[in-house]
């Protein structure tokens, strides 16, 4: 595209081994400001490691990642991240409001507590995912889709440039899953980059405009009308895929 | 509704506090009548220490249970008992110096575990339960050594594997309680800290929070709550003073504050009346007669709390089946009897049982008790204003189906689709309004 728009994010030679065998090999990613992408691949491909690793949360083999031309350390204000829904324990005793509240409290620093402006900025970010008449639910009484949500809320809050969301569709609702792409497209018209961990090949093409295949090392990466092929598919998932003509994609044997 | 229904939770909590503390000031008196307690001097501090340290352990011993992290407290207070063995080598039988040895070997044995986890690849129950076997069986061989040693004023050492109250002194007392406010002090400033990273580390990592650090603070406040407790429960027990005041005000309310300071209030109960109980003759080990206390608040808790206890959940149950059974015999009837002329129809009784006898009885009873529904012979038949009940549901049923097929067009709020209630009663009259407007586009 573009080569003089800013780069979002930019990872170089990025690898991730869990006791010799890597999990992403040689992660070359260039990820221009303002696009809506999704990571794909089959399962194991190393894509929730892929977010990890950039993100300073695992520890990496090798290789480098920088946001907007600054390593993550000076960068972590630009940052949202949206964790995976099973990776905490939603029955511990916090309100819905408080969760997102969470989002806040990188901003407000050791020792500071969050006050008045800090709970209209959550309010107002449970009002985006339609969340509104649930704020003082306790966290255990949520479906798995208003989960999704309050997570959500809690990475808008952050007010971050560029989001990453690892496997946000995954077992939704409708409804959530609107919210979502709602969200999305609210981010990418004020700027921001979103990088989402993403499993339905179905959407893939109605829901982002850049999309990086990953399979260990990356296929392909770019925007979505390029890089979503038959030929590219098939690199990443073996000969298990097969694309209909009116681009619709069905994994064999289902 | 929401804001008045947490406040009932609120009160509850407050109220039981309340309770509780009547309950353990009534304990004063009821124990020199029942128990022949005398409140010399010398129980009154117990009783005070017993307190105190309860509250701690309490306050910190939330956060345990809530990381997952139990039987990580039983490994660590274990482990202190080498510590308070080595201490008293050094420098003989000062409570502070044997409490600092204490803390230093739990404090090597929680680094320890986290070594092995980090290099090796045990799960943490293995690391766990190697540190805790190795620590203490290293803090037995010792406390054997010193009772060898002819003239070492040794006496009393092995109590710190049970506890006893009964060598707790006033300035033990004025000791615990300024560590333990420094605990709570800490506690206090990075609350926020150690809930984030409580909750989701991931998320605090990608923050920007030093979630090791973090964590690491919390673990040493942990380990300064369950050396403080030593000498009163002992190594073997302190794990129970640790997580059952978490373990039962967890039962009772569903926010993290509320939660603590129930923690403390519940510890400040079983520590205090469990150390009056064991004064009562020097033969009751203190530890033992804490836990008993502790685990008769987990019970009580576990049946009794709202929400969460076993009586209000099966009564929770009864009524759902109780309304459910209403509500599919309502809609059963309608349908029979629309599909078989009008929904005045008369509906055999042996197809309606047959659907789901005792549930469908269930149902029928309540519908015939509220008027909805009469009987006519072998049959029932559905009132006027049953006829009008049925209407209503399957109305709202089909406005649910047009909310699932037009909110995105329509821009209608995001609801989640709880079928089960009366659409009504949860999207704004507006947008059932607009709802309505398509019902009559569309034949029944």
């Amino acid at each position: 595209m573009n080569d003089r728009a800013p780069l979002a994010l930019s990872v170089e030679d990025l690898t991730v081994a869990y006791h010799s065998k890597p999990a992403i090999w040689d992660i070359d990613l260039a990820v221009p400001e303002g696009v809506l992408m999704a990571i794909v691949g089959p399962n194991g491909a190393g894509k929730s490691t892929l977010i990890k690793a950039v993100l300073n949360l695992i520890p990496r083999a090798a290789g480098t990642v920088s946001f907007y031309g600054s390593p993550y350390e000076q960068a972590r204000s630009l940052v949202g991240y949206v964790p995976q829904r099973g990776s905490v324990d939603w029955d511990f005793p916090t309100s819905v409001l408080d969760v997102v509240t969470m989002g806040l409290y990188g901003k407000l620093g050791w020792l500071r507590r969050p006050g008045r402006r800090e709970r209209d900025l959550a309010l107002f970010a449970l009002e985006q995912v339609g969340l509104l008449d649930l704020v003082d639910r306790q966290i255990s009484q949520l479906s798995g889709g208003q989960q999704q949500r309050t997570f959500l809320a809690r990475a808008l809050v952050q007010d971050a440039q560029i989001y990453f969301m690892d496997e946000p569709f995954a077992a939704v609702d409708a409804i959530t899953e609107r919210a979502i792409v709602n969200i999305l497209h609210q981010l990418k018209e004020r700027g921001k980059t979103v990088l989402v961990v993403h499993h339905d090949l179905q959407t893939v093409e109605d829901y982002f405009d850049w999309l990086t295949l990953l399979n260990v090392e990356i296929v392909a990466s770019g925007p979505t009308a390029e890089v979503f092929t038959p030929e590219n598919l098939k690199k990443t998932y073996g000969g298990t895929v097969s694309y209909l003509h009116d681009g619709q994609v069905l994994m064999a044997g289902d | 509704m929401k804001l008045k229904s947490m406040s009932a939770e609120d009160k509850r909590v407050w109220l039981t506090i309340a309770a509780i503390v009547l309950l353990g000031i009534c304990f004063l008196p009821i124990g020199q009548w029942l128990f022949g307690i005398r409140y010399t001097y010398t129980v009154r501090v117990v009783a005070l220490g017993g307190s105190i340290l309860g509250v701690i352990s309490g306050t910190l011993g939330c956060f345990a249970v809530l990381r997952r992290e139990s039987l990580m407290g039983d490994a660590l207070s274990h482990a202190a008992l080498p510590g308070i063995a080595v201490a008293f080598l050094l420098a003989g039988r000062d409570l502070g110096l044997l409490l600092i040895g204490a803390g230093i070997a739990s404090w090597i044995a929680l680094r320890f575990i986290a070594a092995l986890l980090a290099t090796t690849r045990l799960k943490q129950d293995a690391a766990m339960g190697i540190v805790l076997a190795s620590w203490f069986a290293g803090g037995i061989a010792l406390l054997a050594y010193i009772q060898s040693i002819p003239d070492a004023s040794q006496a009393g050492l092995d109590q710190f594997i049970f506890g006893q109250a009964a060598a707790i002194i006033e300035s033990d007392v004025l000791l615990i309680s300024g560590v333990g406010a420094a605990v709570l002090l800490a506690l206090a400033l990075f609350w926020k800290e150690f809930k984030l990273v409580t909750f989701d580390g991931e998320f605090a990592g990608a923050n920007g929070f030093q979630v090791g650090l973090i964590n690491t603070l919390l673990s040493t406040l942990i380990v300064i709550a369950i050396v403080l407790g030593l000498q009163l429960a002992g190594v073997i027990l302190m794990v129970g003073m640790l997580i059952a005041p978490g373990i039962a005000a967890r039962q009772w309310t569903q926010k993290l504050n509320h939660m603590v300071i129930l923690a403390a209030v519940f510890g400040a109960f079983a520590g205090g009346v469990g150390a009056v109980i064991s004064a009562i003759d020097a033969d009751i080990p203190t530890g033992p007669m804490i836990i008993v206390v502790a685990f008769s608040l987990v019970l009580a808790s576990m049946a009794l709390a709202p929400g969460r206890g076993l009586l209000w959940s099966s009564w929770r149950r009864r009524l759902d089946s109780r309304r459910f059974a209403r509500q599919n015999a309502l809609r059963d009837l309608y349908r029979y009897a629309l599909s078989h002329g009008s929904p005045g129809t008369p509906v055999p009784d042996a197809f309606i049982r047959g659907i789901g006898d005792r549930s469908a009885a269930l149902g029928l009873a309540q519908l015939l008790s509220s008027g909805l529904v009469e009987t006519r012979g072998d049959s029932w038949q559905l009132t006027r204003s049953g006829i009008e009940a049925a209407r209503r549901d399957a109305h709202s049923l089909r406005l649910w189906d047009l909310y699932r097929l037009h909110a995105d067009d329509l821009g209608l709020p995001l609801l989640a689709e709880d079928r089960h209630l009366d659409i009504r009663d949860v999207l704004p009259a507006a947008a059932v309004g607009q709802l309505e407007a398509m019902t009559g586009q569309r034949p029944n």
